[in-house]
């Protein structure tokens, strides 16, 4: 049923039709709205028995899912940022047990400095976890990708991460076809554990591995994860043939078939470059895009496939590695040939700062032409970052980097010492 | 006056304690035949370890209370690592370790999760050393305090990093040598006025229960066990345990060590109820700390190579926190003369 709701909303109401049966919430901005509606859906009592803990941090919050999900019951968190960090010591220890709890990112920028927007950095640091990571697109996408996140992590006994972006997708307010409970639990059959601590079968669970087995089991966590794979693609088909709209899946692939330029990106930041390639397009421009919706287990073979007649490959990603520039362009550099002459990679969008189709329009053109660095910064100011240099060649005391930064671009009502909402 | 706690052995004059003679639903759990065995042979903890014994007695009085329907949760840790080393695991009951820091988090989720399903009968013990307890898992374990899961938390307290080396924690005592508080300089060992009182930490979070043991009156640590487990909500047990490792102590005394660390004072044996002290367990034949002291050698730089007290400030200062236990919980009423 077509609703028009806030994706936070719509992403609670799909989780409470999953049924979970333990959720844990700390808050962090911008999760919150989504454990709010669940916590107020237990409360109700509609979704007994399930229990709601409020926990003293992320890290109790995957704890407290670690220790729900090995007792045999379907477990649910959502965090976002340094929520996630706080938690990532437990992050790896839910996959390592290959414990299916399913947890919603809102993807939010990690500080210092703090700030509460938009960006993948959270994601990022944790892309070696053994997690499956899940990108949403739309609202729509973020309700859908949690009810085959469930059945997923279920199949393969591995948890399951879907980010959204933190207020471009959960505070915005759209129509969303939120899945009805009938149509979910035919989609989403009870969660039969692989292994569960009862005392009628004692086992022991999170024994120490020496080098004897660690690689071992190590390979065998990623076996899992390309098994994840296949799994994905199956899902997203029955998951249409259920509901009867295509969601999920590895990739997406907009107009890139025929493309001379094809923009590889994540999350929400795909609905604003289609709508490039439109205009693109309408100027005779060959250009297409990839949104991956699958980053981990990364599609390799399905990016090679999607990007083989192109001659440019931009990677628009919204998180750096400093020192290094793209961490979702490597993995596509690793995936395509002649990756060195054809990739670039253009970090955009950090901590909130909009995406415009007009700057990704003389980007596009840039790319076209042949112009672009393998290397860009998206709308960065270089005089602003020249000034600072310029200080700090000059001043040992220069003072902070972010404060210097915001009073020489003349940020009014900037008061550090009133400190900024978690 | 707070109640003192009755001996639970048949008591033949001495320390010696007999189990034989007292009525059958006195017996410790250990006598019986038909106990659980939770943690059984073959694990791989040292000579004298107290955390093994205290564990076992713990774990198997908890399922004599239980019926059987129990899942332990284990921090990270000695107990861990000498328990389940891959392939092999000497639990017989359902066990789990996940971190060092969330032990009460993880039973908090198995506590959670068996109310979701409708298992209630089944109850959630987590255990971890001091370090698991004071330090890394003091967040965690304050949440779960706070909300009153039904868990019950147990500490073994070998006051120090055992696993790692023997480094210093919040329950490492004024002037013991660890790795990290060097028995160097005019001040040796850890300093004095740090630590966590973690009884007393539980208390003031208004816990149904809290209780103090040692390995050294193991029937008592029993009854305190199926007492904890009368009641729902979060519970929580300390327990002294020796480390001969760590301590330096040798591993035929440590029992005596942990007695004597109960007999000076310094460590007050208690019972307590939404936060007051109910019953204590009165010291039955007092001793000066240099007495516990002498039997360690993480306290050898407070004496000479005679043995005697070469460093009488220091013992004073001990003495003096462990007459305030004294004072403090009236451990010497009820004493025999």
């Amino acid at each position: 049923m077509l609703r028009q709701i806030e994706g936070s909303r719509a992403v609670a109401d799909t989780v409470v039709a999953c049924r979970p049966e333990v959720v844990c919430a700390y808050p962090i901005t911008p999760q919150t709205h989504i454990v709010e509606a669940v916590g107020a859906a237990v409360k109700s009592g509609a979704l007994a028995p399930c229990r709601f803990i409020n926990v003293e941090s992320e890290f109790a919050a995957m704890s407290v899912a670690i220790g729900a999900s090995a007792t045999g019951a379907r477990a649910y968190t959502a965090t976002a940022s340094q929520g996630l960090l706080f938690m990532i010591e437990a992050v790896y220890n839910a996959s390592g047990l290959g414990l299916p709890i399913v947890m919603t990112l809102a993807n939010r920028a990690i500080g210092s400095p703090i700030n509460i927007w938009n960006d993948h950095s959270d994601a990022m640091a944790v892309r070696d976890s053994g997690w499956v990571q899940l990108f949403a697109e739309t609202n729509q996408e973020a309700a859908d990708l949690h009810v085959q996140a469930f059945r997923l992590a279920e199949e393969l006994s591995a948890p399951v991460m879907v980010s959204m972006d933190g207020f471009l997708l959960t505070h915005a307010v759209e129509q969303v076809d939120v899945p009805i409970q009938a149509e979910v639990d035919a989609f989403l059959p009870p969660y039969e554990p692989r292994q569960v601590l009862d005392p009628a079968d004692p086992a022991s669970i999170g024994a120490m591995v020496g080098p004897d087995a660690f690689e071992e089991v190590r390979y065998l966590v990623h076996l899992r994860q390309l098994q994840a794979l296949d799994r994905i693609e199956r899902i997203a088909e029955r998951f249409a043939e259920t509901f009867g709209r295509r969601s999920g899946g590895l990739i997406t692939r907009y107009r890139s078939e025929d493309a001379s330029v094809v923009v590889v990106a994540l999350g929400s930041i795909v609905g604003t470059l289609k709508d490039v390639v439109d205009a693109l397009r309408e100027r005779g421009e060959r250009v297409g895009v990839i949104g991956v919706t699958t980053f981990r287990p990364f599609p390799h073979a399905a990016i090679a496939e999607a990007t083989g007649n192109a001659e440019r490959v931009v990677v628009i990603e919204k998180a750096l590695s400093p020192g290094v520039g793209g961490i979702l362009s490597t993995d596509v550099a690793y995936a395509i040939a002649d990756a060195k002459r054809r990739v670039a990679t253009v970090v955009a969008g950090l901590g909130g700062r909009a995406i415009t189709e007009r700057s990704l329009l003389a980007l596009l053109d840039d790319a076209l032409a042949g112009r672009l660095e393998p290397l860009e910064f998206l709308d960065l100011d270089r005089g602003v970052a020249e000034h600072q240099l310029a200080r700090l060649a000059d001043v040992r005391r220069s003072g902070a980097i972010p404060e210097n930064i915001l009073r020489d671009i003349g940020v009014t009502g900037f008061a550090p010492h009133l400190g900024v909402p978690r | 006056m707070i109640p003192a706690e009755p001996v639970k052995f048949y008591q033949v004059g001495s320390f010696a304690a007999g189990n034989r003679l007292l009525p059958a639903e006195l017996r410790t759990v250990q006598a019986d035949a038909s106990r659980a065995n939770s943690l059984t042979s073959g694990h791989r903890a040292c000579q004298g370890c107290g955390e093994a014994l205290g564990a076992r007695y713990v774990l198997d009085a908890a399922m004599r209370a239980t019926d059987g329907a129990l899942i332990a949760v284990n921090a990270t840790g000695c107990l861990e690592v000498f328990t389940t080393p891959y392939p092999e695991t000497s639990w017989r009951i359902p066990w789990m370790h996940s971190l060092f820091g969330n032990a009460p988090a993880v039973a908090t989720g198995v506590a959670a999760a068996l109310e979701a399903r409708g298992r209630s009968d089944v109850r959630v013990v987590a255990q971890a050393g001091d370090g698991g307890t004071v330090d890394i898992g003091f967040g965690t374990l304050s949440g779960m305090f706070e909300r009153d899961d039904d868990v019950l938390f147990v500490c073994y307290d070998n006051q120090a990093y055992m696993n790692t080396g023997v480094q210093r924690s919040g329950a490492t005592p004024p002037a013991a040598r660890t790795a990290t508080t060097e028995a160097v300089g005019p001040e040796p060992g850890n300093p004095f006025g740090q630590g966590k009182n973690m009884p007393a930490l539980a208390m003031a979070h208004g816990l149904g229960y809290v209780a103090t043991a040692t390995v050294a009156e193991l029937h008592d640590l029993e009854v305190k066990v199926v007492r904890a487990m009368e009641y729902r909500g979060a519970r929580y047990l300390h327990v002294l345990v020796p480390c001969p490792l760590g301590w330096a102590s040798e591993p035929a005394d440590t029992i005596r060590v942990a007695r004597l660390a109960k007999e000076s004072g310094l460590f007050p044996v208690f019972e307590a109820e939404r936060g007051e002290v109910t019953r204590v367990s009165s010291i039955r034949h007092r001793v000066p700390v240099e007495n516990y002291l002498a039997l360690q050698g993480r306290y050898r730089h407070l004496f000479g190579a005679d043995g005697t007290v070469a460093r009488p400030d220091i013992v004073g200062r001990i003495q003096a926190l462990a007459d305030a236990n004294i004072a403090r919980y009236r451990l010497l009423e009820g004493a025999e003369p």
